[in-house]
C-alpha cells in the first residue's frame, strides 16, 4: 500500500465524519437494519413462521408491536427475519458484480483500445440494453423462483456497473507518474493493475458498492413482490407487501411496516454512500473548498 | 467522424445479432409447452400434437431462428401462439400505451427536476437546497410499487379522483386517456425526478466551478447570471444523457407499475406471454426493447462525438 | 391534428348524448370484471375457462345447456328422444335460429360441429366428451340423430359443455378472433389486454334480453380488482380473486356479494407412486395432519365447504366423508411412526398461481411441519406446473382445484398425475357408464367416493366457493358456477 490515497490518514477525519449529518443518519439507519438482521438469528419476539390463524390481522398492540398478518404471524419478527433475506441477496449480488466487474474493468483499461477492451465494453453495453426485470423473469421461468435466482438476476446487472466504473477511473490512473515509472521499471500490466491501480480505486468501489447495495435491496423487494424472490415460508419484505395488497384497507399496518422498512434501509444506505463519497473522494472535496 | 460512425454502426449490428442469439437461446431452454398450456389438463396427447403441428412448433430450432430473424428484418414478427394475431399488431397496440406513458413520466420528471435542481444549485446550502436534497433522497429510496399502492388507496379508493387503473383507449377521448395514465406516470416519475434533480444540481455545481464560468464571474456577472447564461447550457450534457437512459428504462421498466394499474402495456404483454409460453411474442418484444436501448446509446455516443471538443478541433 | 381534435369533440358529444339518454330509463349496459383474459374466443379450441366465461351462452350455444343450478336444460335443441337401448339420441332443433352472420343454423351445422370436435386432427381440449359418438346424421333440417358406440349416461350433460357448442362451418377460419355463434350477443370490439365488448344480437331467436351492451374488463391483479370495484370502474366482478375483501363489499350498501357453489374440488394432490406416499399409512397421516377449517379460514377467509372426497357437496349423490380424515395430529404422528417415519421426512409442495394454492400451501406447510413432515414449497406458473407436476409427475404434493364438473372419473386413469388408477375403481366407472337408472348411478357414485376416500388417494380440502360482487342494482347474475360461465341472458338493472 505504498501509494494509497492520502486522504484517509489526513488529520481531522473524525471531525469530518461527525460534521456530515447525512453520513451519521445513514450509518445509524443502516446499522439499525443490519443489527435487526443479525439479532434475528438469536432472538425474535415471536417465531416468524408460526401461524395463528384465529389471531390474524391484529393491528399493532403491546404484544405484537407491528400487528399480525393474514395468517396471524408477528409482523415485527417477520421484518427482522426479512431484513436478513434482503441484505443477503443484495450483498451477494454486489459481491458478484464486484468480483467479476472489477477485473473486467481493470483488464479493459490495461489493454485500452484493443479488441479485448472493445469486447468487454460492447458486452457491457449489451447487458445494459437488456431490460433487467424481464431477464429476471426469464431466469425464473427457466430455473424456478428462488432467492438464488434473484441474486443471479441482480448480480448480472451489477457486473457492467463495476466494470465501467473501474475502467473509467483506471484509465486516468494509467497516465499518472507513479504508474508510468512502474512501467519503466518493467512491471507488467497485471502487476500494475493489482499493485497501483486497484488500491487507488478502492474508495470509489466502496462508495459505488454502497449505492449498488441499496439498489439491490430495492430490486430484491421488487422481485419478491412479483413472486420471483425468496420462497415462503422464508419472510421477505417484497412478498409481505404483495400479501398486504388486497388487505390494505382492512389492515393498513401490513402494508406500512414492510414499506417503511425498505424505504428506511435504502435511504440509510444512500445517505451513507453519499457521505462516504464526500469523505473519501478528494476531488470532490477539493472542488468544494 | 465518418469512420467513427461506421465503426459504431458495425459494432451496433454485431451487438444486435448477439442479442438476438442470446434471446432465442434463452427462450429455447425455457421449459413448458404453449400447446399443453392452451389445452389444459384434460387434453389428450394426440390433440396436443395436432395443435403443435398447427402452431408450427414441430420445426427445428435453427429453422425457427432463421425464420424469426429474417421475418423481423422484413417487419414480420410472426403470429402469437395464444392470441393467433400478428405479433406486430399486438406490439403496435401496446406501444400506444407504453410510449405515451414513458413520455408522460419523463415530462413530469423533467418538469419537477429542472426547477428543483436549479433552485438547489443556485441557493446552495440554503433551506431550499436541504429540502430538495432531502425529498429527493426519499424519492430515490421509495419502492415505486409501494408508492403506487398508496396512491391507489388515497386517490382512487378513498378520494375517487382517478380510476384505479385500466385504460379506456385513445378513441375514448384524449383527456380521459391522460387521466388514466396520470397515477402510473406519477409513480414512475417520482424516483426518476429525484435522480434527475440530483444530477442537475451536481452538474450545475460542477460547471459553476469551471474556469470559463469563473472568468465570466470575474467579468462582473453575479452567481445567478453566470448560472443562467453559462452553467445551465453546459450542464445539459450529463442531464440529457440521464434523460436518454431513463426513457429506455421507462419503456421497459414499467412492468410492475403496469401490473399495479392493470395497464395493457408492453411490459405486461411480455410478463403475460412468458407465463403462457407465447414465446414468439416474448422474443420479439425483448428484441425490440434491446433494439431501442442500443439505438439510444448509439445516438448518445454520436452526439458526444459531435460535441467533444477534441473531435471538433480535429475537423 | 385538426382531424384528431374534431374526433375528440364528436366522441365527447356522443358520450354526452349516450349518458343523457341512459339517465331516463334503466341502464342497459354493464361492465363485468374478470380475472383472466381469454387467449382467443373459440371455446372448442382451448381449455381456458376464460373463453367460456365470455362466450358461453352469450355468443355460442350448444344443443343443451347448463342452468344456474347445474341442471341440464334445452339449448338449441328444444327436445330430444333417447332410444330404449340408450344408444341413439334424436335432437329436435329450434327453428328460425340464425348465426350472427345471418346464415341459418340447421342440422348440417350440428353435424359439422360434432364431427369437427371428434375428428382425428381436432384440437378440442375435451375430446373425451365426444369419444362415444359413433355417427352423427342430419335427418332433416331441424332433426339430428346421434348414435353412440356404447351407452353413456352423461351424454346430454357432455353436450352442454362450452366445448360442444354449435359453430358455423364458414366461420371456422377466423373463429378465434371473429366468433360467429347463435347467442344473444355479438362480439363488437376486443381491445387485447384490456376488454371485450359485446353488443345485443337484434335477431336473437330466444327470449328477449334486457342488456344492449356488455363489456368484459380483464383485471388479473387481485388488488387492482378490489380497487376497480371500489372505484365503480366495473359494475360486477365475477369469480372475485380476493375473498378477504368480500366482507367489506358486503358492508357497503353500493354492492352485493354473490356466494355460490362451483365444481372445484380443491385437493392436496399426492403422488401415489412416489415413496413414501405409495404407503397408504403415510397418505392417511398427511390427511390427519391437515386442519381444513384453518385452511378455509386462513386462505379463503371462510368461503368454502369442507369435503372428504372428490365430489361436489351440492350434488345429490354426495356423501360427507370428512370424518375419515378428521384433523388429528396425534393420530398422524402415530401413523407416521407405524410406517417407519417417526422422525418425519422431507418432500416437495409445488404450487400453481391461484391464491387458494399459494396461501393454502403456506398453511399446509406449517401444519405438516407440526407432525414432522418438512415440505419445500416451490411456486410455479401454470406452464411450469403442467410440465413438472401434471405431465412430468415430478412432485410429492401439490394443491389444485379440479374445476371440471363430475370429474371423479379421473381416478380411474392410471397415468393421471396423482397416479391412482386402481382396477377396482376402473370397474366401478365402467359400471357407471353402462347404467342409466338414476338410483343405481347414485349408489355407484357413492361407492366410488368412499373408495378414494378410504384409500386416502389425495387429501381433500374444500369445495371452492363461487364468490362474486356486483352493484346492488343488478339482478340475474349466476351465483353458482356449474360451468365457468357468466350468463348474461337474464341480467338486468333494477332502475
Amino acid at each position: 500500500m505504498a501509494v494509497s490515497d492520502p486522504s484517509l490518514s489526513e488529520p481531522g477525519l473524525l471531525r469530518q465524519v461527525l460534521r456530515s449529518r447525512s453520513l451519521i443518519i445513514g450509518v445509524v439507519l443502516s446499522a439499525l437494519f443490519i443489527g435487526a438482521a443479525l439479532v434475528s438469528y438469536v432472538w425474535t419476539p415471536f417465531d416468524a413462521e408460526t401461524m395463528n390463524i384465529p389471531n390474524k390481522l391484529k393491528p399493532p398492540n403491546l404484544v405484537h408491536w407491528f400487528g399480525t398478518d393474514h395468517f396471524g404471524r408477528d409482523i415485527f419478527s417477520m421484518i427482522m427475519v426479512g431484513a436478513r433475506t434482503s441484505i443477503a441477496v443484495a450483498l451477494i449480488a454486489v459481491g458478484i458484480g464486484m468480483l467479476l466487474g472489477v477485473p473486467l474493468g481493470l483488464a479493459s483499461a490495461a489493454r485500452r483500445g484493443s479488441w479485448l477492451d472493445e469486447l468487454i465494453m460492447r458486452g457491457n453495453d449489451l447487458v445494459f440494453a437488456f431490460p433487467a426485470l424481464l431477464i429476471a423473469i426469464m431466469i425464473t421461468a427457466v430455473f424456478g423462483p428462488s432467492a438464488v435466482n434473484a441474486i443471479i438476476a441482480i448480480g448480472i446487472f451489477n457486473i457492467p456497473v463495476f466494470a465501467r466504473l473501474t475502467r473509467g477511473s483506471a484509465l486516468s490512473l494509467w497516465t499518472r507518474d507513479y504508474v508510468l515509472s512502474a512501467r519503466v521499471a518493467g512491471k507488467g500490466a497485471l502487476r500494475i493493475s493489482v499493485e497501483h491501480i486497484l488500491p487507488n480505486i478502492t474508495n470509489l468501489l466502496i462508495v459505488q458498492g454502497t449505492i449498488q447495495f441499496s439498489l439491490g435491496i430495492l430490486a430484491e423487494a421488487g422481485l419478491s413482490y412479483v413472486g420471483l424472490g425468496a420462497q415462503p415460508p422464508i419472510p421477505s419484505w417484497g412478498r409481505m407487501l404483495a400479501d398486504s395488497q388486497t388487505l390494505i384497507t382492512l389492515a393498513p399496518h401490513m402494508a406500512l411496516f414492510p414499506g417503511f422498512a425498505i424505504l428506511l434501509t435504502v435511504l440509510g444506505l444512500n445517505l451513507m454512500g453519499d457521505g462516504l463519497r464526500d469523505l473519501l473522494d478528494p476531488r470532490l472535496r477539493n472542488a468544494r473548498r | 467522424m465518418l469512420r467513427y460512425t461506421l465503426k459504431r454502426l458495425l459494432s451496433l449490428s454485431v451487438s444486435l445479432l448477439v442479442a438476438s442469439i442470446i434471446i432465442f437461446l434463452a427462450i429455447e431452454v425455457v421449459p413448458g409447452d404453449p400447446a399443453s398450456y392452451m389445452l389444459g389438463i384434460n387434453a389428450q396427447p394426440d390433440t396436443i400434437a395436432a395443435l403443435r403441428e398447427e402452431l408450427g412448433l414441430n420445426v427445428s430450432a435453427v429453422e425457427r431462428y432463421v425464420n424469426w430473424v429474417s421475418g423481423m428484418l422484413t417487419g414480420n414478427f410472426g403470429t402469437s401462439y395464444t392470441y393467433r394475431t400478428p405479433v406486430v399488431d399486438m406490439i403496435g397496440d401496446r406501444m400506444w400505451i407504453s410510449l405515451p406513458l414513458a413520455l408522460y413520466a419523463l415530462l413530469l420528471s423533467t418538469l419537477i427536476a429542472f426547477p428543483a435542481g436549479i433552485l438547489a444549485a443556485s441557493k446552495r446550502g440554503s433551506v431550499a437546497d436541504t429540502l430538495v436534497m432531502g425529498i429527493t433522497q426519499l424519492g430515490v429510496a421509495i419502492p415505486n410499487f409501494w408508492f403506487a399502492m398508496l396512491m391507489v388507496l388515497v386517490f382512487a379508493i378513498n378520494l375517487r379522483w382517478f380510476s384505479a387503473g385500466g385504460f379506456p383507449g385513445w378513441d375514448g377521448g384524449f383527456w380521459l386517456a391522460v387521466k388514466a395514465l396520470t397515477l402510473p406516470a406519477v409513480s414512475l416519475a417520482l424516483p426518476q425526478a429525484s435522480i434527475l434533480a440530483r444530477v442537475m444540481r451536481s452538474a450545475l455545481l460542477d460547471t459553476l466551478g469551471e474556469d470559463f464560468v469563473r472568468s465570466a464571474r470575474a467579468k462582473g456577472l453575479n452567481r445567478r447570471q453566470a448560472l443562467w447564461r453559462h452553467a445551465l447550457r453546459n450542464a445539459m450534457i450529463p442531464v440529457l444523457t440521464i434523460i436518454g437512459l431513463q426513457f429506455s428504462f421507462l419503456l421497459a421498466g414499467a412492468i410492475i407499475i403496469e401490473n399495479v394499474f392493470f395497464l395493457p402495456g408492453l411490459g405486461r404483454l411480455v410478463f403475460q406471454s412468458i407465463s403462457q409460453r407465447d414465446l414468439i411474442v416474448v422474443e420479439s418484444v425483448v428484441m425490440l426493447l434491446v433494439f431501442a436501448v442500443v439505438i439510444v446509446n448509439f445516438s448518445v455516443d454520436i452526439a458526444y462525438a459531435l460535441v467533444d471538443p477534441r473531435l471538433r478541433r480535429r475537423s | 391534428m385538426t382531424n384528431m381534435k374534431t374526433g375528440y369533440v364528436i366522441a365527447a358529444a356522443v358520450a354526452i348524448a349516450l349518458t343523457g339518454g341512459a339517465a331516463q330509463a334503466a341502464k342497459t349496459d354493464i361492465v363485468i370484471g374478470l380475472q383472466l383474459e381469454p387467449p382467443h374466443l373459440d371455446p372448442t379450441g382451448a381449455a381456458a375457462g376464460a373463453i367460456d366465461q365470455v362466450v358461453y351462452s352469450n355468443v355460442f350455444e350448444g344443443l343443451t345447456r347448463f342452468a344456474s343450478d347445474g341442471s341440464i336444460i334445452p339449448g338449441l335443441a328444444k327436445s330430444w328422444e333417447i332410444s330404449d337401448d340408450g344408444l341413439s339420441y334424436i335432437f329436435h332443433l329450434n327453428e328460425g335460429v340464425t348465426f350472427h352472420d345471418g346464415s341459418a343454423m340447421d342440422a348440417e351445422d350440428v353435424k359439422f360441429s360434432l364431427d369437427r370436435a371428434r375428428a382425428e386432427d381436432s384440437t378440442n381440449a375435451q375430446k373425451a366428451l365426444f369419444a362415444d359418438i359413433a355417427s352423427v346424421e342430419a335427418m332433416d333440417l331441424a332433426t339430428v340423430k346421434v348414435t353412440l358406440s356404447k351407452q353413456n349416461g352423461s351424454f346430454l350433460f357432455n353436450m352442454a359443455w362450452g366445448d360442444a357448442v354449435i359453430v358455423a362451418p364458414e366461420s371456422i377460419a377466423d373463429i378465434k378472433t371473429k366468433p360467429i355463434g347463435t347467442g344473444p350477443f355479438v362480439l363488437s370490439n376486443w381491445v387485447q389486454g384490456d376488454r371485450i365488448e359485446l353488443a345485443k344480437n337484434p335477431d336473437y331467436w330466444g327470449s328477449a334480453i334486457s342488456l344492449d351492451k356488455a363489456t368484459f374488463k380483464f383485471i388479473s391483479d387481485p388488488t387492482a380488482a378490489f380497487a376497480a370495484v371500489m372505484a365503480e370502474d366495473v359494475n360486477a366482478f365475477m369469480a372475485f380473486p380476493a375473498p378477504e375483501n368480500l366482507p367489506q363489499f358486503d358492508a357497503d350498501p353500493r354492492f352485493k356479494v354473490l356466494v355460490g357453489s362451483t365444481e372445484g374440488e380443491t385437493i392436496l394432490a399426492i403422488n401415489n407412486k412416489l415413496p413414501p406416499f405409495d404407503n397408504v399409512k403415510i397418505r392417511e397421516a398427511v390427511a390427519h395432519a391437515i386442519d381444513r377449517q384453518a385452511i378455509i379460514d386462513g386462505a379463503m377467509f371462510g368461503y368454502g365447504t369442507p369435503i372428504g372426497t372428490h365430489f361436489a357437496p351440492h350434488n345429490p349423490a354426495y356423501i360427507d366423508l370428512t370424518a375419515l380424515s378428521a384433523y388429528d395430529p396425534e393420530k398422524s404422528k402415530a401413523l407416521l411412526a407405524e410406517a417407519g417415519f417417526a422422525d418425519g421426512f422431507t418432500t416437495t409442495l409445488k404450487l400453481p398461481p391461484p391464491s387458494y394454492a399459494r396461501r393454502g400451501g403456506e398453511i399446509i406447510a406449517s401444519q405438516l411441519k407440526a407432525v414432522g413432515i418438512t415440505v419445500e414449497i416451490s411456486n410455479l406458473e401454470w406452464a411450469q406446473w403442467l410440465e413438472q407436476v401434471f405431465r412430468g409427475k415430478d412432485f410429492g404434493l401439490s394443491i389444485v382445484s379440479h374445476t371440471e364438473p363430475m370429474d371423479i372419473g379421473i381416478y380411474g386413469r392410471e397415468d393421471y398425475y396423482f397416479q391412482y388408477g386402481k382396477p377396482e375403481f376402473q370397474a366401478l366407472m365402467a359400471e357407471l357408464n353402462a347404467t342409466t337408472d338414476p338410483a343405481e348411478r347414485t349408489s355407484i357414485l357413492q361407492a366410488a367416493q368412499t373408495m378414494i376416500s378410504e384409500d386416502y388417494v389425495n387429501a381433500y380440502l374444500f369445495q371452492l366457493a363461487n364468490t362474486g360482487v356486483a352493484n346492488a342494482k343488478i339482478e340475474g347474475l349466476w351465483a353458482n358456477a356449474p360451468t365457468q360461465a357468466v350468463d348474461l341472458t337474464g341480467v338486468s338493472w333494477t332502475d
